[in-house]
């Protein structure tokens, strides 16, 4: 017969209190009262009072912990590995994580990064050159697709700003990037917000916003209302090493563990925010230890490598959809890029530094050394995808920057769901001092309607 | 003297059925219940989660029923899923509402106390706030409702009595909301929460068990952003919201004893975000003065926002500066609440300023 101690290490629930209660009216050297929580988390039911001899502790704030005789204090745990599955040249490294994709599929990803490569190119410079105000390029980074390309097309995503990839995957066209940036007046966004705060709805991807890292806890209320429509679908959120700093990083994550959310949570952990480098972000094991801090399921991948990347979203969405709970995915890559066209990252990080990386561990030629390996892509290919992404490229920009900004009104629309009082004041003040001023405020710029 | 002796709740049938106002809702021949002010928030929260299987109502404590007890009995009635608790944080609390509004669902957050909605700020304003016009109407995040309560208790000194309405009336894209009383805070949350913008809702602590009325137990709406005028006057106006409309009332008593043929014209804005100028501005224009009272210090407080707006348009009709009477620049004392607050007897004083001019 168990022993009443071996009873309440493994019980829980109404079973244990059953139990317990049946123990403390045998006993009566103990009055062991005993309660359940009401939380519908897995809570074991505790007692009030337990004899000092107890290894589990039982207080209700302790999920697991034993007593120790020792006075040691933990300072880190063995480094978090991280997940590969090609080595640099796109050589497989386990024939048992071969990714199952087809041609078309690994084609149409490469293709999107050989695209997203281009656009960026080709808009850096134009910000350069005074043609749109500002712009952020992924390079060294276009492996995100990969995680893209293993979501379904509706899961919800919340990014920072570094995902046009993500976008470029959903088939966000290049007008469509080119209007945001110009401001013009097809930018669904209306001109409201700075180039690269790109958003839409029909693709299920949230507006970009500046501030950094708000979205994580909204990433976690999203997937709680996608819980609750019950479509098995998930929400991804993306955010950089830096931002997992801010406050939002720790309530959004310890709120989709309380709470039981499906969302992943993507860290690009490119190793610098602006000119900041991760060992002034943080002193811990990346942003990956933080993950089991908060009891979530946490893996680190290599994050030039599209097939780790494929492989631990798809596994990630599995988790988040199937048992209703959040995911850390942290991919750990090299920000070639400046942080932005703000920024000439050679004011803290030597050129030579960059160039190492690029030729080192380039994602692109990864993707492309593994395709060749496939016999799916010649040598000589890229060329001409890249040559065409560029022509594509500069038609969308020449015709997003010919088109008029969006109509005046567009600037009182939508502040509230209907236009209020004071709003239609300002706004009638406005258009008389624009017809009085037509040339002061170049009011030609804009579409009449 | 003070909200248990005040005229203004409709204690019984008799004075629902009386009430013109309510006449004006369609609310005097419905069905009463009485009322205080938390039972008639915890009833339209009922309501909205019956109705609107979308909605959840979620924050610190508030699975157990909350700690003004507001949320008593939701969790019980609509199960855990729908009314539950969150860790303890307002940020958190905030982005994980305007994430559930995004989805089209319908997010009743409560934030413990109003001085503890700073953490929140930033999700507030710079997400909740913008959420619509940033992203070309794609998203929005109307289906948010934030509800707090806040301002004196007598007790609450610093970090318990807070009314910080002022740090979100200058935020485009919110609603703000305080009402002064049981039948108000019903219909004007049920109204916020369908509401197709993110709304705060502030609501004054020291009401929800002194407050009491015939509440109609049924689903009704009180208009946002249209301010109430409670009592007809000639001679001032008088504007206040939340439980500074008790002060005003017994400082208008006051006055009125002691200047027999002055009458005061008693507003109550309810919305302080969009307000309603032109309810105000109309009556200044017929009163030549105006007063206006709130708990909250004085400097860069709501009030002045108000003064500037009515000066700009009735400016030639005014007779007397207009007064503001608010709490100290000081931050919320304990022992010396008595002088902080804009009670009957300064509001009292001031009124009498703009009428001796």
């Amino acid at each position: 017969m168990s022993s009443p101690l071996s009873l309440l290490q493994r019980g829980a629930g109404k079973r244990l209190t059953r139990t317990v209660l049946s123990c403390s009216t045998a006993s009566k050297s103990h009055t062991l009262r005993t309660f359940s929580c009401a939380s519908p988390s897995k809570h074991t039911a505790f007692s009030a009072s337990q004899p000092a001899a107890r290894k589990k502790v039982m207080f209700p704030g302790a999920l697991n912990s034993e007593y120790s005789h020792e006075l040691k204090f933990v300072s880190s745990v063995e480094s978090i590995q991280t997940y590969q599955v090609m080595d640099s040249n796109g050589s497989v490294l386990d024939p048992a994580h071969e990714p199952q994709v087809s041609k078309e599929e690994a084609k149409a990803m490469y293709r999107n990064m050989l695209t997203l490569n281009a656009m960026d190119q080709i808009l850096y410079e134009a910000q350069r050159q005074g043609r749109i105000s500002f712009y952020m390029t992924s390079f060294g980074e276009e492996a995100l697709i990969g995680s893209a390309a293993a979501l379904n097309p509706k899961d919800l995503v919340f990014g920072q700003y570094r995902e046009a990839g993500v976008l470029l995957q959903r088939g966000f066209t290049l007008e469509q990037f080119m209007n945001q940036c110009f401001s013009n007046e097809r930018d669904l966004g209306k001109g409201r917000q700075m180039p690269i705060h790109y958003g839409t709805k029909e693709l299920c991807f949230q507006t970009i916003s500046s501030p950094l890292a708000t979205q994580i806890p909204q990433a976690a209320g999203a997937a709680y209302g996608m819980r609750r429509d019950g479509n098995k679908l998930c929400t991804i959120c993306y955010f950089g090493e830096g931002a997992a700093s801010e406050g939002d990083f720790h309530a959004g994550l310890n709120m989709a563990a309380t709470l039981g959310c499906p969302v992943i949570f993507y860290c690009r952990n490119n190793g610098y925010a602006i000119s900041t480098p991760s060992i002034e972000q943080y002193r811990g094991d990346g942003i990956a230890s933080r993950g089991i801090g908060y009891g979530i399921d946490t893996i680190r991948v290599d994050g030039n490598d599209v097939w780790a990347i494929f492989a631990a979203t798809k596994a990630a969405r599995k988790i988040a959809v199937e048992q209703n709970k959040p995911v850390l995915i942290e991919a750990m890559t090299y920000r070639v890029s400046h942080h932005s066209t703000s920024d000439d990252s050679s004011a803290y990080r030597s050129k030579k530094e960059v160039e190492d990386w690029s030729k080192r561990d380039n994602p692109i030629s990864r993707m492309r050394n593994w395709m060749e390996n496939k016999g799916w892509w010649m040598k000589g290919e890229d060329a001409e995808i890249t040559k065409s992404a560029k022509a594509r490229v500069l038609e969308a920009f020449a015709a997003a920057e010919r088109l008029k900004k969006p109509a005046i009104h567009h600037l009182f629309d939508e502040v509230y769901a209907e236009l209020p009082p004071e709003l239609q004041r300002e706004k009638a003040d406005i258009e008389a001092l624009a017809r009085k001023y037509p040339d002061y405020y170049q009011v030609n710029e804009f579409a009449r309607s | 003297m003070g909200v248990s002796n005040s005229q203004l709740l409709h204690r019984t049938v008799a004075a629902v059925q009386r009430s013109s106002n309510l006449k004006t809702l369609g609310l005097s021949e419905h069905e009463t219940q009485k009322m205080n002010m938390c039972q008639a928030i915890n009833d339209a929260m009922r309501i909205v989660l019956a109705t609107d299987e979308t909605a959840v109502v979620f924050g610190e404590d508030v699975a157990f029923g909350g700690v003004f007890r507001c949320t008593v009995g939701l969790s019980d009635e609509f199960g855990r899923e729908r009314v539950f608790n969150t860790p303890l944080t307002e940020q958190g609390i905030a982005g994980f509402g305007i994430g559930l509004a995004s989805m089209g669902q319908t997010a009743v957050a409560e934030i413990q106390f109003a001085d503890y909605v700073f953490p929140a700020f930033d999700q507030i304003v710079n997400e909740a706030a913008k959420f619509r016009y940033r992203s070309g109407g794609e998203f929005n995040a109307g289906g948010l409702t934030i509800r707090t309560p806040c301002s004196a208790v007598g007790h609450g000194g610093h970090y318990h009595s807070q009314s910080p309405e002022a740090f979100f009336a200058h935020v485009p894209g919110l609603r703000v909301v305080m009402p002064r009383s049981p039948i108000q805070a019903k219909g004007l949350l049920l109204a916020a929460i369908r509401d197709q913008n993110p709304v705060v809702f502030f609501e004054p602590k020291i009401l929800y068990r002194s407050a009491v009325e015939q509440v109609p137990v049924g689903d009704y709406t009180i208009p946002l952003s249209q301010a109430e005028i409670l009592k007809p006057g000639d001679n001032v106006t008088v504007v206040g919201y939340g439980a500074q409309i008790y002060a005003l009332e017994n400082a208008i008593q006051m006055i009125e004893r002691d200047f027999p043929g002055v009458s005061c014209e008693l507003i109550d804005l309810q919305t302080i975000l969009p307000y309603d100028a032109e309810t105000v501005a109309r009556s200044v224009n017929k009163t030549g003065r105006l007063v206006v009272a709130h708990e909250a210090p004085r400097t860069q407080g709501f009030a002045a926002e108000l003064a500037a707006e009515i000066q700009e348009r009735c400016f030639l009709r005014l007779e007397s500066p207009i007064e503001r009477v608010c709490g100290l620049f000081v931050p919320h004392p304990l022992v010396f609440e008595r002088f902080y607050m804009p009670c009957a007897v300064r509001t009292y004083e001031a009124i009498k300023r703009s009428l001796t001019f």
